[in-house]
């Protein structure tokens, strides 16, 4: 079993395996994304009961938390994916964590756009320094250091190297910052509106979100594979069997 | 004689004058040794000592400046105002941190060398702190006074970047680790480092607003030091990693 899987784990390094199992899992995790977002989408904005507080506008939560959600949790696999590239010198982990970083730094500017424009409603401003508005807004940051850096480098080994060690080295920072940013908000300003990742909700308002989320990650893996096979193609396009595809699309 | 008193000790005496003379050193002399030829070449110059505390002051003159010099105003902002600058000051120093070394080639000897790579970025980022940190810690209160912050607030404002500069002197090292191969880094450094300060920056001033506003601040500086010491432990090997990748790029 164990076995099995460090054959798998070390098969996907290669890109070309990686291409062809990728290639084969991308229509299923479409058509479950295309699903489900729908599915969500639909149930969230029409038949999920209005909010006796806010109305109808609550109802950006169905965009918004997931694509908070996928911010944090790309950041963190792009950190994974970069250690083992790092660890493993694994080519197609450096490619994999280098596709995360704009789609993670896109994710996290839908949350703050919709939580932006959800605030304004609400709250009677477009932005406050709440806690979890400005740990989301320090993430962006990180997000576009990472990236940053990986466009500094010449060499694109070096690049997914160093870019690595500074994903890995932002990740424990994270539940610092996210930390801190609540130490800093409580003290200065008392929390008037709580944004919890677990809303007191009914399951008829949770229920859709919760198919939106695994919607918004099943768009995340084809829009991951999709990326990698371009970094692939793009890096490997002198080898034969790159040469090959090539020829048989005409 | 001393030798006849403990020969055991003047056995061991021997023991490690034959290994050095043999060209094995412990990795003790070697941090020592870098220690104090860091020191040598910062004191040579002495612009990369004064520069920083010289932007340490204006930076904090702005303010007054560019806002209101309302004393009631300026009490309020003072010790946000102050460790920002601090902070600013010591990203700009960072530069030199390995930039010299890079440029005439001792960086790559020190990666090779058979030390713990740690150790020895421990060691730079000592010096950098004792001619970077420390004095930005001792101006500080000074430049207090001139932002009219409370008296509650000075002896927390010392210890509180006491325990912060350190922190930044590591983590920064980091970031200046990752781009010193780099041609033209500009401003990328301060955006990788930057977000990673940010929680240091505000345990460092809310420490000083609950002191000014009598709170407890044992809390704000235990978190402190509970940072320091994750940075202490994990920044040298991080940098040691960096520094690698950028001499291999």
């Amino acid at each position: 079993m164990w076995k099995t899987f460090v054959a798998w784990f070390h098969r996907m390094g290669s890109p070309k395996w990686f291409y062809e199992i990728t290639g084969r899992w991308i229509p299923w995790f479409a058509a479950a994304a295309v699903l489900l977002i729908t599915i969500g989408t639909i149930w969230g904005l029409a038949f999920a009961p209005a909010d006796y507080q806010q109305g109808n506008s609550f109802r950006i939560i169905y965009i918004h938390v997931p694509a908070a959600i996928l911010a944090q949790s790309i950041f963190f696999a792009m950190a994974i994916a970069g250690g083992i590239g790092l660890i493993w010198k694994m080519k197609v982990a450096d490619m994999v964590a280098k596709s995360c970083a704009p789609v993670g730094a896109t994710m996290t500017f839908i949350a703050l756009f919709t939580g932006a424009v959800w605030g304004k409603p609400t709250w009677g401003a477009w932005w406050v320094w709440d806690a979890r508005l400005t740990s989301m807004l320090i993430l962006l940051f990180l997000y576009f250091g990472v990236i940053a850096l990986q466009s500094a480098f010449d060499s694109k080994q070096s690049a997914a190297r160093a870019s690595a060690i500074l994903s890995l080295v932002g990740v424990v920072n994270i539940p610092i910052i996210k930390y801190s940013v609540e130490w800093w908000n409580t003290l200065h300003q008392p929390a008037t509106f709580k944004l919890t990742e677990k809303p007191a909700m009914p399951a008829e308002m949770w229920m859709p979100l919760l198919v939106m989320v695994i919607g918004f990650y099943c768009f995340f893996a084809v829009i991951l594979m999709m990326r990698t096979r371009n970094e692939i193609l793009e890096r490997e396009k002198r080898t034969q069997w790159v040469q090959g595809l090539l020829s048989n699309k005409g | 004689m001393a030798n006849d008193i403990n020969p055991q000790l003047a056995q061991e005496k021997q023991r490690v004058l034959r290994r050095e003379e043999g060209g094995q050193t412990s990795s003790w002399r070697a941090f020592t040794g870098m220690l104090k030829r860091d020191l040598l070449l910062v004191f040579r110059r002495r612009s990369d000592i004064v520069n920083p505390l010289l932007f340490f002051t204006i930076a904090v003159t702005l303010f007054p400046l560019g806002i209101s010099p309302e004393s009631d105003f300026l009490a309020q902002i003072a010790a946000g105002v102050l460790w920002v600058a601090a902070l600013l000051a010591t990203l700009l120093s960072l530069d030199s941190l390995f930039q010299q070394d890079m440029a005439d080639g001792s960086l790559e000897q020190l990666v090779i060398s058979p030390h713990p790579l740690a150790v020895m970025v421990l060691s730079k980022v000592l010096v950098h702190w004792l001619v970077t940190g420390l004095p930005l810690t001792l101006l500080a209160p000074l430049l207090g006074v001139m932002m009219f912050l409370p008296d509650d607030g000075f002896g927390i404002l010392f210890l509180s970047l006491l325990l912060g500069t350190p922190t930044l002197s590591l983590v920064g090292a980091i970031g200046a680790a990752l781009t010193v191969g780099l041609r033209r880094t500009g401003v990328l450094m301060t955006l990788l480092i930057l977000p990673l300060y940010i929680p240091v920056l505000i345990f460092g001033t809310g420490s000083v607003i609950a002191a000014v506003n009598g709170m407890a601040v044992a809390g704000h500086l235990a978190i402190m030091g509970a940072m320091f010491m994750t940075a202490l432990v994990l920044a040298p090997l991080a940098a040691g990693a960096a520094l690698r990748i950028s001499l291999n790029g």
